[in-house]
């Protein structure tokens, strides 16, 4: 520890610490462009200038000196005011200042700062320097004249993203930010660098000249589009979700967001159900709520409960899933499932169907084995953490499954899933480097799960990870990478058929009279049986909404607050930004009204009556936002026979990250993210 | 005056054969290995006692940057030799890596010894076409003759030399830049610290010398560190390159001692000043980054390294840059503006901003199309850009412009009153 006083105040700082650092501990703001604490230190805007005691006379970048025991450090002294002053001058001389046609307008770290720390006015009466902009793709708008080259976008897309597109080229005031030759970002972070961005240089392309930041109201909220339970904050206007931004949460998602959860949302305003349709003649129709409920009840009267059977989907809350399930209950039908594509997952342990490990895990860990599982596409976040981990220690990583690019180095191993017998009998290379690893991590993907023999794989992975030490006392390397943001708080629910009852393949190929499809469409609707009536309930007119009898509208997760478990089992909570759109209702109220119609009414008026029944079903909800690391003492395995392995390759259950799930297939932006993957860009617009 | 016995660079105008046989005729790699089983310590204290400064510019004790590199390093460690000479006015170390190559690789060998490098990198300048092949030969000739490479001059001690050539930006003639371009990156300096003793090229412990430092090296060690200390000044001893050009009658390089008075030099060996030493009107005595000195101070100043600080110039790599009556030193001074905004690397902003900013203002200073104000705002811009930049290209670019005020202001609002008179019968542009 080393001793520092700044500004008069007395710290104690770890060696190692850089002023700027300690000025913070010391409650002392200094001012900064380049500086981020998860990127590495640039220290070329050269604002956090602070005068050293017994230093050179000159003023030293803050961000980059190490402290020293018995650093004396002045951040207000008149050598350092003016040094700010005249970095402010300079990084203004060249900026277009046209604050009110920018969108950074508001929330600009330019702006605030030369107002703390700027002259009143500019000595420079020369012209200013132009630069054309560059087309990054679909999701970033550049203004290139307002850059003030402080590197963030170019450190933080070769460091964290590690898709090194971006670089400077040309030196001097010719200095220029850009990907070289012109092309989209590749990357599924590349949003977070109109974040990083402290100018208005990189701004979102949806969002361009749409509203200032303080008409919006801000609302905290979770993440749904993949199973990470990224923490958003959904910025809305009236009726409008107009941006999803990030917010910190060290344990999940750090500051980071992926691509789609930051700009599907324009998804939520197209193809969206406003109100519930009947199917009459072949044909729906619009219609009541009366006449919905009525159609429904009128057709579940003469059906026993094993002919009717409910599916869940992938971007529900628990509350509508424990409603459903209740319902179900009080009709006398088990035959419920949350797996609607299959994946042989097994609920009767919760560590068989979780990322044990925990995110923050990853960095502890010595040793990865990913099987099926491609989680840049399908957690670009929990893969930023991955990559973090890689960096940092150089740890081993193993793929069995198709050969990508993951942004950091791998030893791919192969395709098929029998080389997990193999590793379990040591008959690899990569056994010995999981047996010597202290806490090895086994990762298995939907890719693995969603097939015929995905119970077989599921059981040799554990297996293996007993075998090769994963399992302990304080270490859980064993864990299930899920895409579906709904399905772990189903799966807590016990939103499983029981041994006798029906699975969703059972159910869709006509072991139903009635199917009752919570915002499920993550399936062919051709295959669910001719004879089956289907109710929908969702907010999307997506694949199951084609094929249903009843439509009964319901909202997205911007507009109902929600519990999420993601994939690690931590409960989240998210708060509605704003209405569903026309008649459509959030979803466990349409449950509970429609559980009223039929007199079996739901036990439950509110929403923390609800969620009192959720703790009581499950405990793991009582515990919103924290999550314990625990170990593994029972070695016992999942249901399954490792040796019925096929050699059938292993591929990702996501084929293409851009369009997963109904709002990201009725988003424009997405289409059009799918679009620059394939087709040159046009010149900038 | 520098005795012809006293001269270490005696092929300095390559009459003689520059290559093995020529360079051993003049007494390089003369049992080298001698001087190498003094050991480090003692290698690095001669040094230290000799007083050289280092040659690049900045004038840097030598032996005491040797000193610096750890005594016992887990990882290999490098001599780094920045040939990228690209100073305006500099022109010594290319005519060691043409005439005397040898005289450096042998200077690697000791330095690297000294320090306990494993190998020197020599990044010369991109434009040094032939100068490379001439160090290329050496180094051939070096290595076919065991004087480098494994088990150097018989000494035991393995040591390779490599040379790599620029791509021509004078920013990686700054050593962390160097370091940066000989990776294989942007030529965009470091931050320091960390300093390249510590983590340096590749990571690994690091010094960068410049070509003249460690070519002089050999002979200080063959004819001791008292031999150095009695040819120049207190503190600044020893011998140097001159660079002479400019408005000379006969421009050249020379070696003479440190403290040598600028008259002296430039009419015994430059020929004198065009027209005679009273046409003379300033003087750039370092390279174009140190301040210029009017005549009224180049009639009596010492070339040495206090001396030229003690007249707020400096020595720099002791490019002498004659400017005569004839010349226009505002226009002089715009073009060396212009040069440092070129050759800014971009990276912090003082220095890509203001360099810039303070051409586009000279440039009207040349034509006279400012105000008076207008020379108070510039010295307060360069005062801006210096001190608080990455790399001292900021410091550089500054000082010529803060030395044309210091010394030539009645030049400057002379030539603003004029553009003044002849432009009040012309018509205003629209602005």
């Amino acid at each position: 520890m080393a001793k520092v006083t700044i500004d008069g105040i007395v710290v104690d700082v770890a060696n190692g610490s850089t002023i700027l650092q300690a000025a913070e501990q010391a409650g002392i703001e200094v001012p900064r462009f380049c500086y981020h604490e998860r990127l590495s230190i640039a220290g070329n805007c050269r604002m956090c200038l602070v005068e050293v005691e017994k230093a050179p006379p000159k003023p030293i970048a803050s961000c980059s000196y190490p402290v020293a025991d018995g650093m004396i450090v002045h951040t207000d002294s008149p050598m350092v005011r003016n040094g700010r002053r005249g970095v402010m001058e300079f990084l203004l001389i060249n900026h277009p200042l046209d604050c009110p046609i920018c969108d950074q307008g508001g929330e600009c770290d330019l702006q605030d700062q030369a107002m703390g720390f700027g002259a009143d006015h500019s000595r420079y009466a020369e012209n200013k320097r132009a630069v054309p902009d560059k087309n990054l793709g679909p999701l970033v708008k550049t203004s290139m004249n307002r850059c003030i080259h402080c590197t963030r976008c170019i450190r933080f897309i070769t460091e964290v993203a590690g898709v090194p597109d971006l670089g400077a080229t040309a030196r001097g005031e010719h200095m220029e930010v850009g990907t070289y030759v012109e092309k989209a970002l590749g990357s599924e972070l590349s949003g977070n660098i109109i974040d990083l961005c402290p100018v208005g240089a990189l701004t979102s392309k949806p969002y361009a000249f749409v509203a200032r930041p303080w008409e919006l109201a801000k609302v905290d909220s979770i993440d749904v589009l993949d199973a990470v339970g990224a923490n958003i904050r959904i910025d809305a206007r009236g009726t409008e979700v107009l941006r999803i931004l990030p917010r910190i949460n060290e344990d999940v998602n750090e500051e980071w967001l992926g691509d789609k959860s930051r700009f599907a949302i324009d998804g939520l305003k197209r193809r969206r159900l406003d109100r519930p349709w009947v199917r009459e003649n072949g044909k729906l129709r619009a219609a009541t709520w009366d006449e919905a409920f009525a159609t429904i009840a009128a057709k579940l009267k003469p059906l026993s409960g094993d002919r009717i059977g409910a599916v869940a989907g992938d971007l529900v809350d628990a509350e509508s899933v424990l409603a459903l399930k209740d319902l179900l209950a009080s009709l006398g039908s088990g035959n419920i499932d949350c797996r609607q594509d299959g994946a042989k997952l097994d609920a009767s342990r919760r560590d068989f169907y979780c990322f044990n490990t925990s995110i923050v895990g990853i960095e502890e860990a010595d040793a990865i084995l990913i099987v099926g599982a491609n989680p840049r596409k399908e957690a670009p976040v929990l893969n930023a953490r991955i990559r973090k981990a890689r960096l940092a220690s150089g740890l081993p990583i193993g793929v069995i499954g198709s050969e990508t690019d993951l942004t950091y180095a791998v030893t791919h191993l192969g395709t098929s899933p029998s080389l997990l017998t193999d590793l379990h009998g040591d008959q690899h290379d990569f056994a010995k480097v999981l047996a010597d690893a202290k806490k090895p991590m086994i990762i298995v993907g939907q890719g693995a799960l969603a097939r015929p023999d995905g119970s077989a794989i599921l059981a040799a992975a554990w297996r293996l990870a007993a075998h090769v030490g994963a399992l302990s006392a304080d270490w859980h390397g064993f864990n299930v990478l899920h895409t579906a943001a709904g399905r772990v708080g189903a799966l807590d629910l016990g939103f499983v058929p029981g041994p006798q009852d029906k699975t969703a393949d059972v159910m869709l190929g006509g072991g139903v009279d009635l199917l009752w499809l919570l915002g499920a469409d993550g399936f062919d609707p051709a295959r669910i049986a001719a004879g089956t009536f289907v109710v929908y309930q969702g907010h999307h007119g997506d694949a199951g909404a084609q094929r249903a009898d009843v439509i009964l509208p319901g909202a997205a997760y911007t507009e109902k607050s929600g519990t999420y478990v993601n994939t690690e089992g931590r409960v989240q909570r998210g708060f509605r930004a704003v209405y569903p759109p026309g008649d459509a209702r959030e979803d466990w109220t349409i449950l509970r009204a429609f559980s009223a119609v039929i007199g079996k009414t739901l036990p439950y008026d509110t929403i923390e009556a609800l969620r009192a029944r959720l703790e009581q079903v499950n405990p793991v909800f009582g515990r919103v936002g924290h999550l314990p690391r625990f170990g593994c003492s029972d070695h016992t395995g999942p249901t399954g026979d490792p040796a019925v392995l096929s050699d059938e390759p292993l591929v990702s259950a996501v084929a293409n990250y851009y369009v997963t799930d109904p709002i990201s297939r009725s988003s424009p932006t997405m289409a059009a993210c799918v679009a620059a993957q394939t087709e040159p860009l046009m010149a900038a617009e | 005056m520098l005795q012809d016995k006293d001269r270490i660079f005696t092929n300095l105008y390559g009459q003689h054969d520059p290559f093995l046989n020529g360079a051993r005729a003049r007494g390089d790699w003369d049992n080298t290995a001698a001087i190498l089983a003094r050991g480090r310590d003692a290698i690095v204290q001669e040094m230290k006692d000799s007083g050289l400064r280092g040659r690049g510019g900045a004038g840097f004790p030598t032996g005491l940057k040797w000193s610096f590199m750890p005594k016992q390093a887990d990882r290999p460690c490098y001599l780094v030799v920045n040939a990228d000479e690209s100073e305006p006015g500099t022109c010594k170390d290319r005519d060691i890596l043409r005439h005397d190559p040898h005289k450096l690789v042998e200077g690697c060998l000791v330095a690297g010894f000294a320090m306990g490098a494993t190998a020197a990198y020599i990044y010369v300048r991109g434009e040094f076409y032939n100068e490379t092949v001439n160090l290329k030969r050496a180094i051939d000739e070096a290595y076919e003759a065991g004087l480098i490479g494994k088990n150097a001059c018989g000494s035991g001690y393995d040591y390779d030399v490599f040379f790599h050539r620029g791509a021509g930006a004078y920013i990686c003639g700054e050593e962390t830049a160097l370091i940066e371009s000989l990776e294989g990156k942007k030529g965009m300096p470091r931050m320091k610290p960390p300093f390249p003793a510590g983590v340096g090229l590749y990571g690994c412990p690091s010094t960068v010398n410049n070509v003249e430092s460690i070519a002089v090296a050999p002979t200080i060690l063959r004819r001791g560190a008292s031999w150095f200390t009695s040819l120049g000044r207190q503190n600044n001893t020893g011998q140097k390159l001159f660079c002479i050009s400019g408005h000379v009658n006969k421009p050249c390089n020379v070696e003479e001692e440190l403290g040598i008075p600028l008259k002296e030099l430039i009419e015994k060996y430059a020929g004198g000043v065009r027209g005679g030493w009273d046409n003379l009107l300033a003087v750039i005595p370092g390279g174009a980054s140190v301040p210029l000195i009017p005549k009224s101070i180049c009639d009596t100043v010492l070339m040495d390294f206090d001396s030229l600080r003690a007249v707020t110039s400096g020595l720099g790599t002791a490019a002498v840059i004659v400017m005569d009556k004839s010349t226009d030193v505002i226009k002089a001074i715009t073009r060396l503006s212009k040069f440092y905004m070129h050759e800014s690397c971009g990276q912090c902003t003082p220095c890509r901003e203001g360099t810039g900013w303070m051409w586009r203002v000279m440039t009207r200073m040349t034509e006279g199309r400012a105000t008076v104000d207008e020379i108070d705002t510039l010295q307060k811009v360069t005062k801006q850009v210096e001190g608080h930049t990455i790399c001292a290209l900021g410091d550089a670019a500054a000082w010529p412009i803060q030395g044309l005020i210091r010394h030539f202001r009645p030049v400057m609002e002379e030539r603003i009153a004029a553009y003044k008179r002849s432009a009040k019968s012309m018509p205003m542009a629209a602005e």
